[in-house]
Order: structure tokens, then C-alpha cells, then sequence
């Protein structure tokens, strides 16, 4: 790879570092509580929540560390934090 | 055409013949007529440039980065503090390989406080990633700006330039000037074109943060880069005495040097006493000559080498002091005839615009010759008593 | 496309910010806001730090990094270069708090007294975090952090925030507003209005850093929202220098913001601070009073 003149880059190599690796704690959807109000997506730091054929929310397991804000601000208590197997 | 004018004044003009779409710069003497001149060309629509009047050196130069970064030729100049106050972004722009032109219009640095003539604030930046290119008179001055500009976009080179020329000495003085025409210096200087920019339809991010695994091959970069302007700059000098008949072309230049037993080097309006120096000292009888240095940054290493091999004593006259060790000229003629018996003396002069004549350059041939040397030249001893 | 990168349009994921960290949030609500024919210049700070170890880069619009302190000033060049070019990208310069209320205030002040056409965005997380959490200008009363740490003679950070945004607003500001990444649609309905103002608008987001200040990743938000319910960040919007519109609130006591923090333990631990507290809590009332944010609930 040539070094990006003056140390310039564009985007795309972001997604090489997955920070999904740092997680402890797992949020887990619970599809019949979601009343998918999207809150979820528009507030993860991480914007790796995106949403399934049906609207339901999906979180990037490679990129979410496991916060908890998702979890903490639905309105609906459709997410719930496991501690993450390893 | 020939025009007797105020070196600030070719200068000014010449810049705003290279067209540049945004000048951001701060007064200071003695910059302020260069700066004033190219505001009175903006104000009457004679260029086309933006003007920001910044509120210090360090924005200006620092709405240069931004607004080279974002596709613009741009401009600046400076001396002495306010080229101090730019230091860290001096270092950014050689960094983010923005090619800045900037005119110093060199001046002794605080403190004392000095508004007159040494070359200690462009050399104190002499790490910092810009070509330095000095002037020996306005009309070098006026010249070295085209090529600047030529040489610092140069996507082999990318790197901003400093163009000095001594406050007052120079900036201030009225000389006659030949003048290109405009047709002649968009013939010399090519539009600009940038390497990349921010453009929101290749969206770059420009300035990131290295880590040890790269941040040795960005510096290693811009040194490479160094390397190739000790070709590209006399390059661009043989081209500029093709079409317009002085001659650029080398990062040094010798002056009655073929024969002679003792060298002096220098840089700068100083060359042009020396050189009248020189003349009586040879119609004595004695051989000596000048090794004028153009370029500091890239500093011409060959060219000194081949410059120096015939004669058999140098005598540098430093306008600037590396305190607590040498002249920044002595250490790198010393460096480049490492290995040969040439002894280089060094002599500390001019600082903070102390007159230098005739008899005091003799003085200083006589000293290196005499095998003295290493020393402040002139110092008044009744003061320091 | 993966279903997850429509979240992500313009600010990607893997960047580096701690779990939970406000700052990432609002660079991604800002370029939301602001679309994507925008430019962004960032200072040194957190958000420089995280986003763009080379070669990697989170950002999908024009960014550029110069020095900690010369944003407004780099974005000033980039202004001026884009209308010399007849172009018509957005610029918006990125701050921490620090950048912006200390070191960087000499360039500020220039960019708006010149008036150049850009919105100046600080992210105000109250301390210098990148550097080890140190006090910033914009760090609140009493608050410990590294440089400021409470002790045996101290109660932590010996002054209250300094007032920028009027700071800005006098020097002719069309736009100046207050906003937290506590209330997104709000914070994005700035940013839009900012970037579509002519001249120089300024906002300052409020981004709790749970890092900083002491509270778990999961309680960003909350905490954000506590701020501003119990009167200690006012969210205003501020038009030709005439307040034009406040959030109100029903206030809340501040011990209910100040016991969530440990940058604030000091005033309940090892014994409770009352006259501190109160201090505070006069802080939040003249907020109250300047803002007239108290909603009175009927009894
Ligand atoms: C001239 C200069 N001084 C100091 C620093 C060290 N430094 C880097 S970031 C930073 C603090 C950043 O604080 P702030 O702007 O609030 O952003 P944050 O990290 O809190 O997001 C400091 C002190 C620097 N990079 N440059
Ligand atoms: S915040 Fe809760 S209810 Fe709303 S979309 Fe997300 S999971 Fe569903
Ligand atoms: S836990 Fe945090 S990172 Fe993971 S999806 Fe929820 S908000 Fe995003
Ligand atoms: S220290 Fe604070 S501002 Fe910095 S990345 Fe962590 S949470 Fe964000
Ligand atoms: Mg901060």
C-alpha cells in the first residue's frame, strides 16, 4: 500500500478495526416488545444498528462494543444486555 | 521591462502575477509594503485573489493550509515573531505537503527586540519540512517566487517554499527590476493543480494521526521529497534562463571561485558587498571568491563539494547563531567537505542588522587565513567591558 | 451494503471512542445533519484521535485535521478557497471544548469577527479528555479532574464555565445555539439551521464522557438529560444576539446530577458538602432565572 501523501486517507479501512471485539456485555433484541420507534439507531455511537426486512432492529455484533445506551434509553425495554460467552 | 522599484513592490507584483486565490497574511515590518500592495491589487480588481485579514501570522498561515488543502494557490508572508508565532503550522504544512509560497523578508528575532536584518528566523525553521531559497537582490528576489511556485506544486515535489530576501536591506530599497510580463509568467508558472483536495465528490480526510508503524516513512516521505528538488529546482532555474535569460540554475553559485586559494560563503544581499570585496582583494592580488548559497533547503551538498575542492581555506559569514554551538551555514559546509583538509572558519555577522562593509569582509579573508575563525565578527568589546 | 452501514452513511463504524462516548454520537448526528456536501475541519482532541488513526479513517465526508488550536482558522482558508472555486460545499469546523474555549479562541474570534460563511460546532465534554482529563474553560464548579482535583483545600475546579456562546453572539454571530446529544432531533434541527444560515453560527453541544466524568457508558444519555432538568446546561437558540428559543424544564434538585459523577463525589464523600451544594445549586438557579427555562407544575 503507497502511503497516502501527507498522511491523507479515504474512507473504507474504518471497518478493518473491529470494536466489536471490546464487547462484555451483549444486547439482545426482543422483537415482540420492539415497537421498532428506531431511538435504538439513531443513538448508538457506534451507528451499527440497522434494521431487517420487517423494520426490526439489528445491531452489528462486529462493531457494537456493548455500551448498554441502546438498551438503557428504549423506550420499550426490548433490549437487554447479556453477559457476552467467550 | 525594466522598472526601478521597491524590492517589496516586485515582489508583491510578481507574486500577484503567479496568481495565487487566496492570500492570508498579518503585518510586521518590514513585510507590511508587500502585504499593503498586493491589498491595494485586490481592493482595484488587478488580481483575483480572496484576501483574509487575519488577526495573527499563525491563522495565516493556517488559513493557507486550509485553503490550499481545499484547492487554492495560495500566499503568505512574514518575518522575524510572526514567522516565530507560525512555527507548529510551518511544520504541518511541509507535513500535509501543502505547497505554501512565503515571502520572508528576513529579520533578526526578539530577544532584544529587532526590527532589523539577520537571517535567524528563517534558519531557526530550517528543520521544519520548507525550501529555502535566499535572495542575493530584488530582482533574484522577484525571480525566485516565480520558481517557487513552479518547484513547491511540482506533484514530484509538494512541499511549501520559504523565498527570502533581507529586511530593509532588500525589502525596502529601490533597485531596477526587470519585471516579466503577465503573458510570461502564466508561460513559467502553470495553473495549479492540486495533487487532491477536500472535495465532497471524493470525499478525503486529510491530517491523520500516525502511529510508530508510519509515522518514520511520512518524515522519511517528505525528505525524499527534498531530495528530488535539488534536480527539480535547477530544473526549473535552466528553464526560467531559457525563456527569460537569467540564470537560476544552480542551488549555489561561485563568483570569481575558479582560482582561488580562499572561499567565502554566504547568503543573501551580503553576497553583493562580498562581491565588491572580492574585486579589490583581486586587484591586490589576492585569490579569493564567493560561494553563494541559493538554496539552504535542500541544502546543495554536491554542488559545495565541487565548489570548495580547489581551494585551501573557507571563512562562512553566519547572519544567524545555532546559541550554544555554531553558525547554521559553517555546520553544513563543514558537514559537506567532511573527509577533505579544507579548514572552514565561521564567522558570526551582521546579527540584528549590523552594517557590514568592504574592509570588514577583507578583515575576515585575513582572519581565515591567519587560521582564526570560529568567532563573532565585530563585536563592540567597549560594551561588553 | 450491509444492513447495518445505512446507520452509519457518513461517519463508519470501528473508530475508537470509548463505549458509550457522547462525542461519536454527535460527530454522527452533525453529518446526518449536515449531509454529505459538507467539509469538516477538525482540532486535535478526542474526536480527531479516535476517528482517524491512519490509514484509517471514519469519516466519509472531506475532513481535514491541521493543529489543536487553528480550526476556525483553517476553516476560514477553506471558505475562501471553496468561493474563489464558485463552490458550494457546507463548512463546518469540529472542536473539543478545549480547542474551542481556550486555545483555539484567538482563531475563533478572528473567523467570526471576519464573518466568514462556516458553522463552528464544539463538542463540550468539559474537560480536556485526550490529553488525561484535565480543566478546561468550560469545566463546571467544582468539578475534579487532573489539574483541577479536589483535595484536603480543594473542592475541585475553582471557577464556573465561561459564557462563550454570548462571547460569540457579540461579536455579530447570526446563529448561536446550545444543544446535548441527549436530544438528537434537537441537536439535528441546529446543526441544519446553522449550516443554512449565511455568515459564522456557532453551536456547542453538551457531550457527557462517561470517562471523564465518571458514570457507566449506558448512562450518556441520562446523564445529558439530567443537566438539563436540573438547570445546569440551558439549551437555547440565540438569533442576531436576542435569545429566541429555551427548552423548559421541571427542574430537578442538582444532587441528582452532581451524585450521578465521580468527578462530583468529593461533595458527598467521605462526608456531604452542603454549602458546595449549594453553591451549585445558585449556579442552576440563576440559569433558571437568566433563561427562564422553569416550567411550575400546578399543585
Ligand atoms: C499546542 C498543543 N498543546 C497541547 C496539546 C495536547 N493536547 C492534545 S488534545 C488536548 C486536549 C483536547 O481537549 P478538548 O479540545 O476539550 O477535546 P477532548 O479531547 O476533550 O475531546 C491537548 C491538551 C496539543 N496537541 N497541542
Ligand atoms: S429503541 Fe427499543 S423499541 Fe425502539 S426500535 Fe430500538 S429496540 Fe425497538
Ligand atoms: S450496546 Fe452500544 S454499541 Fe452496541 S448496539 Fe447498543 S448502543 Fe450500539
Ligand atoms: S474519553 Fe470521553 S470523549 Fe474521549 S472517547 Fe472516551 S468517552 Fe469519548
Ligand atoms: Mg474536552
Amino acid at each position: 500500500m503507497a502511503l497516502g501523501m501527507g498522511c491523507t486517507a479515504r474512507p473504507g479501512k474504518s471497518r478493518d478495526t473491529r470494536t466489536g471485539s471490546w464487547r462484555v456485555f451483549r444486547p439482545e433484541f426482543i422483537a415482540d416488545k420492539c415497537t421498532k420507534c428506531g431511538m435504538c439507531a439513531i443513538i448508538c455511537p457506534e451507528g451499527c444498528i440497522g434494521e431487517n426486512e420487517e423494520g426490526l432492529p439489528v445491531p452489528d455484533y462486529d462493531y457494537c462494543k456493548g455500551c448498554g445506551l441502546c438498551a438503557e434509553e428504549c423506550p420499550s425495554e426490548a433490549i437487554e444486555m447479556k453477559k457476552e460467552e467467550k | 521591462m525594466l522598472e526601478i522599484t521597491e524590492g517589496s513592490h516586485a515582489v508583491a507584483k510578481a507574486v500577484g502575477q503567479c496568481r495565487p486565490q487566496v492570500i492570508a497574511a498579518y503585518p510586521i515590518t518590514p513585510q507590511t509594503h508587500i502585504v499593503e500592495t498586493l491589498a491595494d491589487m485586490v481592493a482595484d480588481c488587478t488580481i483575483d485573489a480572496e484576501y483574509i485579514t487575519v488577526e495573527s501570522e499563525f491563522s495565516a498561515l493556517s488559513a493557507c493550509l486550509g485553503a490550499s488543502a481545499a484547492g487554492s494557490r495560495v500566499y503568505s508572508a512574514t518575518t522575524s515573531q510572526g514567522l516565530a508565532l507560525m512555527f507548529e503550522v510551518c511544520f504541518n504544512c511541509a507535513g500535509m505537503r501543502m505547497p505554501v509560497v512565503m515571502s520572508i523578508a528576513n529579520r533578526a528575532l526578539g530577544a532584544p527586540l529587532s526590527i532589523w536584518n539577520d537571517h535567524q528566523d528563517s534558519i531557526s525553521l530550517r528543520d521544519s519540512g520548507w525550501m529555502q531559497l535566499y535572495a542575493e537582490d530584488n530582482q533574484e528576489a522577484t525571480d525566485l517566487h516565480y520558481l517557487a511556485y513552479r518547484v513547491s506544486e511540482d506533484h514530484r515535489i509538494l512541499l511549501p517554499s520559504f523565498v527570502c530576501f533581507d529586511g530593509f536591506i532588500l525589502s525596502h530599497t529601490y533597485e531596477p527590476v526587470d519585471m516579466l510580463t503577465q503573458e510570461q509568467a502564466d508561460s513559467y508558472v502553470p495553473v495549479f493543480k492540486p495533487y487532491h483536495r477536500l472535495d465532497a465528490a471524493d470525499p478525503i480526510s486529510f491530517g491523520l494521526f500516525a502511529s510508530p508503524d508510519y509515522y518514520m516513512e511520512f518524515r522519511y516521505a517528505i525528505d525524499q521529497a527534498m531530495n528530488r528538488a535539488r534536480t527539480v529546482l535547477p530544473e526549473a532555474g535552466r528553464v526560467f534562463s531559457e525563456m527569460f535569460g537569467r540564470d537560476y540554475s544552480g542551488l549555489v553559485e561561485a563568483y570569481r571561485l575558479d582560482d582561488a586559494d580562499c572561499a567565502i560563503v554566504a547568503m543573501g544581499s551580503i553576497c553583493g558587498t562580498v562581491k565588491d570585496a572580492i574585486d579589490e582583494m583581486r586587484d591586490a592580488g589576492k585569490k579569493v571568491g564567493l560561494l553563494k548559497i541559493r538554496a539552504f533547503r535542500p541544502f546543495p551538498v554536491k554542488e559545495v563539494q565541487k565548489a570548495l575542492s580547489g581551494v585551501s581555506t573557507v571563512a562562512v559569514l553566519d547572519k544567524n547563531i545555532s546559541l550554544g554551538s555554531k553558525g547554521a551555514v559553517a555546520l553544513e559546509i563543514r558537514d559537506a567537505l567532511y573527509g577533505s583538509q579544507i579548514p572552514v572558519h565561521d564567522y558570526i555577522i551582521a546579527l540584528g542588522g549590523r552594517d557590514v562593509r568592504r574592509k570588514d569582509i577583507a578583515a575576515v579573508v585575513a582572519s581565515a587565513e591567519a587560521g582564526s575563525g570560529d568567532i563573532y565578527y565585530g563585536l563592540r568589546e567597549e560594551v561588553l567591558k | 451494503m450491509k444492513e447495518d452501514e445505512a446507520a452509519c452513511v457518513l461517519f463508519d463504524a470501528g473508530h475508537r471512542a470509548c463505549g458509550g462516548c457522547a462525542a461519536a454520537m454527535a460527530a454522527r448526528l452533525i453529518l446526518d445533519a449536515a449531509g454529505k456536501d459538507t467539509i469538516v475541519v477538525s482540532s486535535t482532541g478526542c474526536m480527531e484521535v479516535f476517528s482517524t488513526p491512519y490509514p484509517e479513517t471514519a469519516w466519509k465526508v472531506p475532513w481535514i485535521h491541521s493543529l489543536f488550536e487553528n480550526n476556525s482558522a483553517v476553516a476560514s482558508g477553506v471558505v475562501e478557497s471553496l468561493k474563489k472555486q464558485g463552490r458550494k460545499e457546507k463548512v463546518i469546523a469540529i472542536g473539543g471544548d478545549g480547542a474551542t474555549f481556550d486555545i483555539g479562541i484567538l482563531c475563533l474570534s478572528g473567523a467570526f469577527e471576519r464573518g466568514h460563511d462556516f458553522t463552528y460546532i464544539c463538542y463540550d465534554n468539559e474537560a480536556y479528555m485526550n490529553t488525561g482529563i484535565q480543566r478546561s474553560g468550560a469545566t463546571p464548579y467544582d468539578a475534579s479532574t487532573t489539574t483541577s482535583p479536589a483535595g484536603k483545600c480543594s473542592f475541585g475546579n475553582r471557577r464556573p464555565k465561561k459564557d462563550l456562546p454570548a462571547i460569540l453572539a457579540a461579536h455579530g454571530a447570526p446563529y448561536v445555539a446550545t444543544a446535548s446529544i441527549a436530544y438528537p432531533p434537537d441537536l439535528k434541527k441546529k446543526v441544519e439551521k446553522a449550516v443554512n444560515t449565511p455568515g459564522p453560527c456557532y453551536i456547542q453541544v453538551h457531550a457527557p464522557c462517561c470517562t471523564g466524568w465518571g458514570f457507566e457508558g449506558e448512562k450518556t444519555i441520562a446523564i445529558g438529560k439530567l443537566a438539563i432538568e436540573t438547570g445546569l446546561w440551558v439549551n437555547y437558540e440565540m438569533e442576531e444576539g436576542k435569545i429566541t428559543k429555551v427548552k423548559k424544564v421541571v427542574r430537578k434538585p442538582v444532587e441528582e446530577y452532581l451524585k450521578e459523577q465521580k468527578r462530583f463525589r468529593h461533595l458527598f464523600k467521605p462526608k456531604r458538602n452542603d454549602a458546595e451544594i449549594a453553591k451549585i445549586q445558585a449556579i442552576a438557579d440563576r440559569n433558571a432565572e437568566k433563561f427562564g427555562i422553569e416550567i411550575k407544575l400546578k399543585k
